[in-house]
């Protein structure tokens, strides 16, 4: 086998968090309100056109949540178990299968910054250059880039007419992959609603479908003209320039997508136990049990969340340096600090749900039908499980959407203080971190930040337009107003 | 109503202590001093002697909880639970690990980060109720519907853009304001705008949002129809009777985070290197001072809890039905 297949920490829950969903979205299948108000969502344009963008970010996620450390080869070519005895070794290095399909991202560095798209570095360097008569002189120069436009060879001129050719070539693909996307939906639309082709085709353009297929068109079209013409540039240019270290920014900006998710999901697994077991215990037993709940979270929300992050990871950080051999490789000293941050964060922000989760069913439980159930006798923890519970969805759907985007904010914010995630981890907050004096050079360094603060942008504003459709069709007080 | 408070102010204690045995848990139980002093030192210097003297230094040579060898009292003083945390109530946080006093200097800390602080807050409020009313007031109709998506888009940004691009724009390109600094009296103001401007704008999205929420949940009642049916333009209605009402659930998120203000913002004071609580608090993180990050947390959650009795001070003032026996 030529490589070794690594389950980090995060990658479990992550795909663990894709079992849940799955399983949940099953579930609320069966259950018709649940059903109705998701259908309500999959009408919501806006809703369902950020759904696609963050779909999106999620694939590139879950591709970069497959790791493995590769086997390492001798110079010779033959893998190194015929020198060791001991079977393969292994590279120390974690990739994941989105670094085996960003891999000429991600070898090709430079030295340090340039430009997006140039074919030369962004500072003069001293170069040796030989004359026509054999002497070595020294020029300074723009030295020319290792890998950005080497396909150009010394015909830089013609970089304009490259570049503009490939932004064509891959529009014209796109415009085809949509055409084909297109094409298929309304093939299948037709079917289902037993029409004509144009029939249906007229009728996702006037929005008469149940669900929001103009918008996901609209939103498909246009990440299909971002997506592939950075794909075909990306083969022979540094698309968003390159950072300090020569590093290329789209390579780190696909990388950060991993991170933010991870912090954005992970956290609301921890969180989200706590919130409702504790909330609705608060609510539902009510005496001791509730003063000692409300004690707890009024304790834990007392104190400044930063505050509380700050304490906490500057402990575990002397924790984790305190115990290197826990650690196989960097990578997965980097996960478990990653891991630990989401719990801290969870730890933190659960108090916020659990307050109104027992508000929820302290109103609840006065109510008919669970009184009609104690006169019954129903056991305490069935009715909770099944008549309170499941009227508590609504707000823990619309609070999990919610907590997604600012939890991501929050990220760069705590990466930036310095106590988020492992330095050496690529996210929208260290990409943020180290470019920070950037914009003080001369001539100013802008694609690093501008990259990492669209893309951020991009997936929060998707997040949180996903989050309003939800909340529309959830929250029962916001149906039918306005 | 005094008794109320008083009874309030004794409800606050048992969270105080619990507060104080959550960080001390944190701080000294989930690693030793040893681990500190290791981490202080560096990895390099680290000899048992190196380590014994760095407890001594700051008093972490003393057993947790318990200290068996000590005469009297001193069972429970000479003990590193009694002279770190129990000594906070006493406005005592000890020093820092510049050998400075961490009291004293949060003293002199507190009017930098009150000075960018409270502007922020009152401006960011007025700005934010003006457009939630307008918003209110041309609700279901496209300046409302752009209104919340530019709020929404505002929302998204992160905070540390307004700031970044606030200071390359006005600071660097157009050199209006100086890009960091701090000098105090009134020569402070050219200091603070630009902080103060950009805390405004970065706040605007999500708190217009809200009051819009709480105004349409007001207009929706009853009176309100009342009201209109009386004849009164829809102005009228919305001052003197929706935003009236609306203060109620507007109070409880804006009083809290009053006594809060003394923290001053942890982003912008240390971006624009003001010399605040804020930026004192983001030092200590980065130099791993763990004396003054506990004191920060002792003073934010007493803050907090404050807060917390004020905002339901607060409601009796605006809302004449509620009164606490």
């Amino acid at each position: 086998m030529d490589f070794l297949p690594v389950l980090l920490w995060s990658d479990l829950l992550i795909w663990a968090l894709v079992a849940v969903a799955a399983a949940s979205g099953w579930l609320s299948a069966r259950s018709p309100l649940l059903r109705a108000a998701w259908r309500r969502v999959g009408s919501h344009r806006t809703g369902m056109g950020s759904a696609t963008v963050l779909v999106v970010f999620g694939v590139i996620g879950l591709l970069d949540s497959l790791h493995y450390r590769p086997a390492l080869v001798a110079p010779t070519g033959e893998p190194m178990a015929a020198a060791s005895r001991q079977g393969t070794a292994y590279s120390v290095e974690v990739l994941s299968l989105l670094d085996r399909l960003l891999a000429s991202l991600r070898a090709r560095s430079e030295k340090t910054y340039s430009e997006p798209l140039a074919t030369r570095a962004y500072a003069k360097e001293a170069i040796d250059l030989r004359d026509a008569d054999g002497r070595l002189r020294q020029i300074r120069d723009y030295p020319r880039l290792k890998y950005g436009g080497a396909h150009l060879g010394d015909d830089e001129a013609r970089r304009y007419a490259d570049i503009v050719q490939r932004l064509l070539q891959a529009l014209a693909l796109a415009a085809a992959i949509w055409c084909t996307l297109a094409g298929v939906t309304v093939a299948v639309l037709a079917r289902a609603g037993d029409c004509t082709l144009r029939a249906a085709w007229r009728r996702i353009w006037r929005n008469q479908t149940d669900f929001a297929w103009n918008a996901v068109l609209i939103v498909l079209a246009c990440l299909l003209a971002c997506a592939l013409p950075l794909a075909g540039l990306a083969d022979d240019y540094h698309v968003f320039g390159t950072d300090k270290v020569g590093q290329d920014v789209l390579y780190q900006i696909l990388k950060s997508v991993r991170t933010a998710l991870v912090i954005g999901l992970v956290t609301t697994l921890v969180m989200l136990p706590l919130a409702v077991v504790l909330g609705v215990m608060a609510g539902y037993f009510r005496g001791w049990v509730d003063d000692v709940i409300q004690y707890l979270y009024t304790t834990l929300s007392s104190i400044p969340g930063v505050l509380l992050i700050a304490a906490a990871v500057l402990m575990m950080q002397v924790l984790i340096d305190t115990h290197p051999q826990w650690f196989a490789t960097a990578a997965e000293r980097a996960d478990l600090r990653l891991l630990a941050l989401c719990l801290i964060l969870g730890l933190t922000s659960w108090t916020g749900l659990c307050r109104l989760l027992r508000g929820e069913t302290l109103k609840l439980r006065e109510l008919e039908f669970i009184q009609a159930a104690q006169a019954f006798g129903v056991p305490d923890l069935r009715i909770i499980a099944r008549h309170i519970v499941p009227n508590l969805m609504h707000i823990v759907i619309i609070a999990l959407v919610m907590d997604f985007s600012s939890l991501v904010l929050a990220e760069a914010v705590l990466s930036y203080v310095g106590i988020g995630v492992d330095p050496t981890m690529i996210s929208f907050g260290t990409m943020i971190n180290n470019a920070r004096m950037e914009l003080a050079r001369e001539p100013m360094v802008w694609w690093s930040l501008s990259a990492a603060f669209s893309f951020m942008l991009a997936l929060v504003l998707a997040a949180n337009l996903l989050a309003d459709a939800v909340r529309e069709a959830f929250d029962p007080r916001l149906a039918g107003a306005i | 109503m005094l008794a109320y408070i008083v009874r309030r102010l004794l409800y606050a204690l048992p969270i105080l202590i619990g507060v104080n045995l959550i960080t001390f848990a944190l701080f000294f139980v989930v690693n030793t001093p040893d681990d500190m002093a290791r981490m202080q030192l560096g990895v390099k210097r680290v000899t048992p002697e190196a380590i014994a003297k760095w407890k001594a230094e700051r008093g972490y040579d003393r057993p947790l909880f318990i200290n068996a060898e000590a005469a009297g009292t001193g069972v429970v003083t000479e003990t590193i639970f009694f002279a770190k945390s129990v000594r906070m109530f006493a406005g005592d946080f000890g020093r820092a690990e510049d050998g400075r006093d961490i009291a004293r200097e949060i003293r002199l800390r507190m009017e930098p980060s009150l000075a960018i602080a409270v502007p922020t807050f009152i401006l960011g409020l007025l700005v934010s109720v003006s457009f939630a009313l307008l918003l209110t007031f041309f609700r279901a109709g496209s300046l409302d519907f752009w209104g919340v998506f530019v709020c929404v888009a505002m929302m998204s940004i992160s905070g540390l853009f307004y700031i970044i691009g606030g200071q390359y724009l006005v600071s660097k390109l157009w050199r209006l304001v100086p890009i960091s600094g701090y000098a105090g009296g009134f020569d402070a103001w050219k200091f603070l705008i630009l902080p103060v401007v950009i805390g405004v704008v970065s706040g605007i999205g999500a708190s217009t949002r809200w009051y819009r929420t709480m105004f349409l949940e007001e207009i929706a009642k009853d009176y309100v129809r009342t009201a209109r049916a009386k004849g009164l333009s829809e102005v009228v209605v919305l001052f003197r009777h929706v935003l009236r009402n609306a203060l109620i659930p507007i109070l409880t998120g804006v009083v809290v985070v009053i006594p809060l203000l003394f923290m001053g913002s942890l982003l912008s004071e240390s971006f624009f290197g003001i010399p605040g609580l804020g930026s004192y608090t983001i030092d200590a993180i980065n130099a791993q001072d763990f004396a003054v990050v506990r004191a920060m947390v002792f003073i934010g959650s007493l803050l907090y809890i404050i807060g917390l009795i004020l905002t339901d001070l607060s409601y009796t003032l605006v809302d004449p039905r509620i009164r606490f026996v």
